[in-house]
């Protein structure tokens, strides 16, 4: 999206200077700034998009509706400052919801990208044979849309439709995969399902991107598979368990397509089961300022926390 | 899961330096095994089911087939609504294809401005961008929702497609990519041939960034593919719904119409097809890209 004016001017005028460097210095003033010509086709929807909605949320979020005249009385919305903020806060389904994804998060984290490091490693091994068919499997699920995904599992889990379900209850014991104590967790395995293989060819590719010499090395000095994925891979490809973790948190923060299909199928999933949830449920009933407030919180908490694993283990790395 | 039998290699593996035991082999086989069967055991599930009628899918076992009516569901997908599920496709295709396309095409050059370009405030642009990979799009979706009914464009395909072709990550990927693929001196070279900077993006710098364009492309592609907020809060009318979405509002239906729970899982699987198929048959592309992503 160069514009006629900025290559025209280098076609015409300075086709037969040298440019040095490639920064723009003053002597070449005619060519206007081509990297804004690169920049801005991406920045004008960022800002509309991105950066717009943001702060109109943040906008939004400090009125408050108020209702004159009793309960069949006008509403209208007033400026209220930081009193929607209180109210999030004090409100007990939002911090159940947090709870929940919390809980959620800690246990299903770990759990992923454990089993994404190992099938990495193992994959990255000499002791793995038919690495391309299992890289491939172990892939297939991310290419499945979460609703279909939810889906699928939704089916695997009812009474009626299983056979998983059907065979546990010929062994003896089938776990209600829909109740109440275990619907949690049965989300947390779709979701485990879905990205695992994901996140591990993100850690596959950079344990690919290692200099085969390093190994060399460790192999002299006669360090075995295991020792030498522990001492030697792990924290080279430390950056991509980083940059797993971060997006990982961002995504359990976010949790809303698996409950919303669950709940087609159980009761056990209210409307405000999640944060995002309960911003959706409570806009969509229109009282949008609080919405947004709930919006920018939790948005505000994602950024804290992904930002704050990135500054901890950035702090870590400079330690080593 | 079984996470518990790999350690019982270690003593085997590290035994020898370079020979790798058998026991260990063994070992880490069984594991991967178990885990194909926990990753593909879903998507055979729905292979199979997809084949049956709506009382064998009840009835019959649900791991193995009963009376083939694969191509009844199949007509019954498509004719369904007068074929709103056709419509569905090519909604997702022009969302997810041409979304992701004109935001791979966006991403790739300011990715290559930042990179290949020194100006002011370079850095704080690409920090903003790299903020913008921290907000996650669903706490963008109700703000975004409110400001497009000001403009009273919701329920609208823009409403869904232009929040979709803003991709940060896919900035932050293609500026490192710019930076080690393409080097200075090409572009240096190019100038005092007397290419314009269009030239010089267009013709050198897209095609030596290539791999991680097309890794942007898919991994947009399949956000907005999979975007499930997006279209839940923009829109309203089912002719406008992209593939993914149209599916779960049959699924919300299905206590009302019982027909519709074979539609669900035929739709799945058409749905799911295509989308393996381009992931895997561009798969060497995307690791390369992926591998430059992660690594610095």
């Amino acid at each position: 999206m160069s514009t006629p004016s900025a290559t025209d001017a280098i076609e015409t005028g300075s086709g037969d200077r040298t440019p040095a460097r490639l920064e723009t210095d003053p002597g070449k003033a005619r060519q206007r700034r081509p990297w804004l010509w690169f920049l801005l086709p991406f920045l004008v929807p960022f800002v509309l998009f991105y950066l717009l909605p943001i702060g109109y949320a943040v906008y939004q979020s400090l009125f408050k509706i108020q209702r004159t005249g009793g309960l069949f009385g006008k509403s209208e919305q007033v400026f209220a400052g930081f009193a929607q903020y209180a109210d999030v806060f004090a409100d007990e389904t939002f911090r159940q919801g947090v709870l929940r994804v919390l809980l959620f998060g800690i246990v299903q984290v770990p759990v992923m990208l454990g089993l994404a490091l190992l099938t990495a490693l193992l994959l990255d091994s000499a002791v793995a044979r038919l690495k391309r068919f299992f890289r491939i499997a172990f892939f297939v699920p991310y290419g499945i849309p979460g609703v279909i995904a939810a889906l699928m599992w939704a089916f695997l889990y009812s009474p009626q439709l299983s056979p998983i379900v059907s065979l546990l209850n010929d062994v003896g014991t089938a776990p209600d995969f829909l109740g109440s104590s275990l619907i949690l967790w049965s989300m947390a395995n779709v979701t485990t399902w879905t990205y695992t293989g994901y996140n591990m060819l993100i850690i596959f590719a950079a344990l690919q991107a290692l200099p085969q010499e390093i190994f060399e090395a460790s192999r002299i000095d006669g360090a075995g598979g295991v020792r030498t994925a522990v001492s030697i891979k792990i924290p080279l490809v430390f950056p991509a368990l980083v940059l797993t973790t971060v997006f990982s948190i961002i995504g359990t923060l976010q949790l809303f397509t698996e409950p919303v299909v669950f709940q087609t199928i159980s009761t056990n999933v209210t409307s405000g089961y999640t944060p995002n949830m309960q911003a959706y449920a409570v806009a969509a009933s229109n009282n949008y300022s609080f919405s947004a407030a709930l919006s920018v919180v939790l948005a505000v908490a994602t950024f804290i926390l992904s930002f704050g694993f990135l500054r901890f283990t950035q702090r870590r790395g400079e330690a080593l | 899961m079984s996470a518990s039998t790999h350690t019982g290699s270690r003593p085997a593996s590290t035994r020898g330096p370079r020979e790798v035991s058998r026991l260990s082999v063994v070992i880490a086989m069984v594991f991967l095994v178990a885990l194909a069967v926990y990753f593909l055991l879903p998507v055979y599930w729905l292979v199979v089911n997809a084949t049956k009628t709506q009382s064998d899918l009840v009835t019959s076992n649900g791991f193995w087939f009963a009376d083939w009516a694969l191509w009844d569901n199949l007509k019954g997908l498509f004719t369904r609504d007068d074929g709103v599920f056709i419509r569905w496709v090519l909604n997702s295709v022009l969302y997810a294809g041409i979304g992701a396309a004109v935001g791979t095409l966006l991403a790739a050059m300011a990715g290559f401005a930042l990179a290949k370009y020194r100006f002011r405030g370079r850095e704080a642009i690409f920090s903003v961008i790299l903020g913008g990979v921290l907000v996650p799009a669903t706490a963008l979706a109700l703000p975004l929702f409110l400001l497009f009914a000001k403009a009273s464009q919701t329920d609208t395909i823009w409403a869904v497609f232009l929040p979709s072709i803003v991709s940060p990550f896919g900035v932050y990927l293609s500026r490192i990519f710019a930076a080690s693929a393409v080097p200075d001196e090409i572009i240096e070279a190019a100038r005092i041939d007397g290419a314009t900077e269009r030239r010089i993006f267009f013709g050198i710098a897209a095609r030596l960034m290539a791999p991680a364009l097309v890794t942007i492309f898919l991994f947009q592609f399949i956000a907005i593919w999979n975007n499930f907020l997006l279209p839940r809060v923009m829109l309203n009318d089912a002719k406008l719904y992209p593939l993914t979405y149209g599916l779960f509002y049959w699924q919300t239906q299905i206590s009302r119409d019982p027909q519709l729970q074979t539609l669900v899982i035929v739709g799945s699987l058409v749905s799911v097809v295509p989308l393996i198929v381009v992931f895997l048959s561009l798969q060497r592309f995307w690791q390369a890209g992926l591998a430059a992503g992660s690594v610095k």
